[in-house]
């Protein structure tokens, strides 16, 4: 397998703050690749830099064999990185499905197939039937799975996710892990998860980076990390193995 | 075009072949008079309707529309005078001049991120000055004004805007109709989804491949175009142009109250919108008239009341509700 993204030697500092430090990292074409960390470890920031949200001070990230860091974020976008926000950001006007017909109009030339495909990713995010609802009346879980579909439409070749799972119940959080696996195995578009949920972490990557004052401690399969000791003092904790 | 019509109930055509078959008889019956204010209705209604595809559509707040209208006007009466070249040519001159005013607005706003209300006042100094130089420019009159001179013997030449009060009616009828059908097409299209995403939240757009700068300079380019269009109409219906009255800020601030009114990002808002608003201060206009009161300020008074009575009590404009009463809410596609 090939590297669908690689960052290397990524370091992106808030005036004395080193958010990111020196991260390097490769995700291979078709796997699930978790981030992982406590609060302020700067997997945001480092999320933020491969979406073209914020420039890296140095490092470069490089995605299907060019460089994207320093792109706009729909330049990003256009490349096949689609993106959720961590605070869903739902266009609050408009239907449940306009908001995935944006989405899917990057790659669809007219509006008809756009909302076809648009009714093809709600159903599979089991949105279907609140798709003439306004967005705004919808529930954080829906929300949530929402801002998966708008970023889905986009037929993005890597899938960025940021805490998705935050602030949902355990079934649903199993729904969504059950929905990206599948999403995973039938169209082999690559994830890469911002993740606080361990059990949705242990579900559904192959690899885990551990990310604490910025810089990576731990690297490699989930059984691993988790019995690292560094991870578990800065992050797990004793009794999350136990 | 067809898919548009066919996304219309049954109820809503109706209530539109109605509509449209009153506006087109009305010159039977009506006088000279209320064709003129039913003019003024439907010139509001196209402007009007410019300025919602910037501001309703796609979210950019403009408070200087006054200046395409003015540069609009401006352009066609100078080649009508100078030159002899009628409107009919003279209109794309002017929509070419007030499109390049728009972009360069624009991309001043859009590419160094002049957001919201600094991009209203950013939009608020180019109609400023723009007014001032005018004021000096000595080849379109100055502060004197420009008048296009009567020529009885011009008269009827429709083709060149000479005419009677019936041919500037049924030419403000046909652009509101064609401004309506232009933004109910273009609100369906890809342009106008995404210039909603925009509208919405700029940041998730541009996270779904949304280019947000070209889409809003779509929006500027489309509006000040359109605007300028409205420009040439009136510059050759009252046949003087005075920089101090069409570059002023009210003017702007007049044309954009049929869409705030009727409501913001619909496609029949900024006609309801002119048809309550204009008829009132025509009114309001002849009875102070009549009762030998000189109030200069009260048609402004009686807008700036209205306003904040729509935005406390129907702050989605009025056109909503009315939809929402004639049971004409548009079928889901």
């Amino acid at each position: 397998m090939t590297a669908l993204l690689s960052a290397a030697n990524l370091s992106k500092r808030f005036r004395g703050l080193v958010a990111v430090d020196e991260v390097s990292f490769e995700v291979a074409a078709g796997e699930i690749f978790a981030v992982i960390g406590p609060n302020g470890a700067g997997k945001t920031t480092l999320f933020a830099i491969i979406a073209g949200a914020l420039a890296p001070d140095d490092g470069t990230v490089t995605f299907a064999g060019a460089r994207i860091d320093g792109l706009t974020p729909d330049a990003v976008c256009r490349r096949g990185i689609g993106r959720t926000f961590q605070n869903a950001r739902p266009f609050p006007a408009l239907s449940v499905e306009d908001n995935v017909i944006i989405g899917a109009l990057l790659r669809r030339p007219d509006m008809r197939s756009a909302r076809i495909h648009a009714r093809a990713v709600l159903e599979a995010l089991d949105l279907a039937e609140k798709r003439t609802a306004p967005a705004s009346s919808l529930t954080l879980p829906d929300r949530k799975r929402l801002e998966v579909a708008r970023a889905l439409a986009t037929e993005p070749k890597l899938l960025l996710l940021d805490e998705v799972m935050a602030g949902l119940r355990p079934t649903e959080t199993d729904r969504m892990v059950a929905i990206l696996k599948q999403l995973n195995r039938d169209t082999g578009t690559t994830i890469l998860l911002i993740e606080h949920v361990m059990r949705a972490v242990m579900a559904l990557a192959s690899h885990v980076l551990v990310l604490h004052h910025g810089a990576t401690i731990a690297q490699g399969a989930p059984e691993v990390v988790v019995r690292d000791p560094a991870v578990i003092a800065s992050y797990l904790g004793a009794e999350a193995v136990g | 075009m067809s898919e548009l019509w066919r996304a219309v109930t049954l109820r809503g055509r109706l209530v539109l072949a109605f509509a449209l078959a009153v506006l087109l008889a009305l010159p039977l019956v009506a006088d000279r008079y209320v064709l003129s204010v039913l003019t003024l209705i439907l010139y509001f209604a196209y402007v009007g309707q410019a300025w919602n595809l910037m501001m309703g559509y796609a979210g950019q707040l403009s408070l200087g529309h006054a200046l395409y209208v003015g540069l609009g006007g401006y352009v066609a009466a100078l080649l009508w005078l100078k030159f002899g070249i009628g409107p009919w040519l003279g209109v794309f001159a002017a929509v070419a001049v007030a499109a390049a005013f728009g972009a360069m607005i624009g991309w001043l706003g859009f590419r160094f991120g002049i957001a919201g209300v600094y991009f209203a006042l950013l939009t608020i100094a180019f109609a400023e000055f723009t007014r001032i130089g005018f004021d000096h420019l000595g080849f379109t009159g100055g502060a004197a004004g420009l008048f296009l001179p009567f020529e009885e013997k011009r008269m009827g030449e429709w083709w060149n805007l000479r005419g009677g009060q019936l041919l500037f009616y049924y030419m403000a009828l046909a652009l509101a109709s064609g401004a309506v059908l232009l933004v109910a097409l273009i609100t369906r299209s890809r342009l106008g989804y995404r210039w909603l995403a925009v509208r919405e939240d700029e940041t998730a757009a541009r996270a779904l491949g949304v280019d947000a700068f070209a889409v809003k300079m779509a929006a500027v380019v489309i509006s000040s175009a359109m605007t300028a269009v409205g420009g040439v109409f009136y510059a050759f219906y009252y046949n003087n142009l005075f920089p101090s009255q069409v570059f002023e800020i009210s003017r702007s601030i007049e044309l954009i109250l049929a869409p705030i009114v009727g409501g913001l990002g619909t496609v029949f808002g900024p006609v309801i919108g002119a048809f309550v608003l204009t008829p009132l201060g025509e009114v309001l206009i002849t009875l102070t008239a009549r009762l030998g009161v000189n109030a200069p300020g009260v048609k402004a008074v009686f807008y700036g009341v209205t306003l904040i009575v729509i935005i406390c009590v129907m702050p989605s404009g009025v056109w909503p509700r009315i939809a929402g009463f004639l049971g004409l809410k548009g079928r889901a596609p």
